[in-house]
Formats: structure tokens, sequence, C-alpha cells
């Protein structure tokens, strides 16, 4: 039962991956990445990687999509703006995205439900992943540390100058 | 021990490379930068779930913290890029990557 869980997950993250390179407005495609994201931490749950699934969750779907959203909302800025928070609330703006969240909700409730794994699967628990994080992968978590930090300075770079801009053509 | 399911791994890894050629011709095909910075993230994540069902096929946590690195990876690339984004679009009040074929200061 749950390989067929799988599948559902597995054909909507392809459909809305597929969805997403085909729309025209960014924001609709975001909202149908955050639910091809959400597609995947189902796939990575029923494989045996629960934290894996929660990273998905609360850093990708979570935090690196509202990033992308507010950049989208800071570009519509202007006369359109209105408009553009009108066109928010059209149906056919949330329904899509909706439904399939809908599909991928009454999966997560059946998998919490309790229902016995019936498979020879093991999963990896958290505890493993950070032992041999913070043992084997020291020298890795420290480089992943500086890249973070040189993106930090580097689009802190690039975002005052493009401010300071903004600032100077309102006032 | 918790279990998981038991998939075929060539189905997962199948399933991993078409997301991975589906982003992949989304940074073919489009030329708005938000969404080439997506059809990336779409890329990304097809290697992380790669990485994720080998770490379940052979049960170590490697697979695991490799997509750590990954999501780390992420999202070094989206703040620069999106801050790259703004530029361009202050720049050239439009989003078409061909604006910046040719870069300058």
């Amino acid at each position: 039962m749950e390989v067929v869980l799988f599948y559902i997950a597995a054909s909507i993250a392809l459909i809305t991956s597929i969805l997403v390179i085909t729309r025209t407005t960014a924001s609709h495609a975001l909202i149908y990445l955050i639910v091809s994201l959400l597609a995947i931490a189902v796939i990575f749950y029923l494989l045996g990687a629960p934290f894996a699934a929660a990273l998905e969750v609360v850093i990708y779907a979570g935090a690196i999509m509202v990033l992308f959203l507010f950049v989208v909302m800071m570009l519509n800025l202007g006369p359109s703006q209105v408009a553009q928070e009108r066109r928010w609330l059209e149906p056919r703006m949330w329904v899509g995205p909706s439904i399939l969240t809908l599909i991928l909700f009454f999966e997560m409730v059946y998998i919490l439900a309790g229902t016995p794994a019936l498979t020879s699967g093991v999963a990896v628990s958290a505890k493993e992943v950070g032992e041999r994080l913070f043992t084997t992968y020291l020298l890795g978590v420290e480089l992943a540390g500086f890249l973070l930090l040189a993106a930090l300075v580097g689009s802190y770079h690039l975002g005052r100058r493009y401010m300071r801009a903004r600032r100077e053509e309102i006032g | 021990m918790q279990t998981a399911i038991a998939v075929p791994i060539d189905i997962v890894l199948v399933l991993a490379a078409a997301l991975f050629l589906i982003g992949f011709t989304g940074v073919l095909v489009r030329r708005n930068v938000i969404f080439l910075l997506m059809s990336l993230e779409i890329m990304m994540n097809a290697c992380g779930l790669a990485f994720v069902v080998a770490g379940a096929r052979w049960i170590e946590p490697d697979g695991q913290i490799m997509y750590m690195f990954i999501l780390s990876l992420a999202a070094a690339e989206v703040a620069v890029g999106l801050g790259l984004v703004l530029q361009l679009e202050r720049r050239h009040r439009h989003l078409d990557i061909d604006a910046a074929s040719e870069l300058e200061g």
C-alpha cells in the first residue's frame, strides 16, 4: 500500500515540476515549485529519511521559497500592484496547487495514522545522521559554514547597492 | 528499528533523472532569470533525491549528509542569485537573461 503512496507522490513531483517550467507568471510557478518540494519531502519520508524530509519542508519549501517570493513581490512594485493582488485571488491561481497539496496532505494523514509498515526497508534516523555529520564530515560542515558566510556577504553587497538606488529613486 | 518502504532503487533513480531533465529543460528554454533559478532548484533537488535514495538503499547516513550539503549550497546559490536578479532588474528594467550576456561593472 505504501508503495502506491510513493507512486502518487512521484507523479505529483513530476507533474508540478513540468508545470513550474511552463508557467508564464512567476508567482504561479513558485507555488507549483513548493508543491513539488513537498511531494519530494513525502518521498524522503517514505524512503526512510525522516530528517531529510523535515529539512526539505523547513529549509527548502520554507526558507528558500519564501526568499524567492520576497523577490518576486519586490519586483512587482508599482501601479500594477492592486491588479496583481486581485489576480492572486482568482480561483485558477490556487485551485490546482490546492488540490495537489490536499492529496499530499491525505497521504501524510494516512502515514501518520499508524498503519504497520509491511516492507523490509530500514529508516536512517536523525541520530545516526548527526553522529556521522559531526565526526566523519566535520570538515564538510565547516566548509558549508564558509560557503554560507560568503553567500551572506555577497548577497548583502549586491542588495545594499540595490536598496540605496531604490531609496534615491523614491526620495 | 524504524521501518520504511522498499521501492526498487531503479524507479527512484529514474524519477531523479526525470526531475533533473525537467529542470535542465527549464534552464534551456526559459529566459526569465527567476525561472532559471527555479529550474536550478529542481535540478539540485533531483541530485539530493538521488543521494537520499542511495543512503536508503545501503542504510547509511552519508546520503542524507550529502543532501544537507546540497541544501546549504542551494541556500547560498539562491541568496546570491536573487541579489543578482535585483541588480539586473535595476539596470535593465526587465529580467531577460540575455541582457546580461555582456557583463560590465
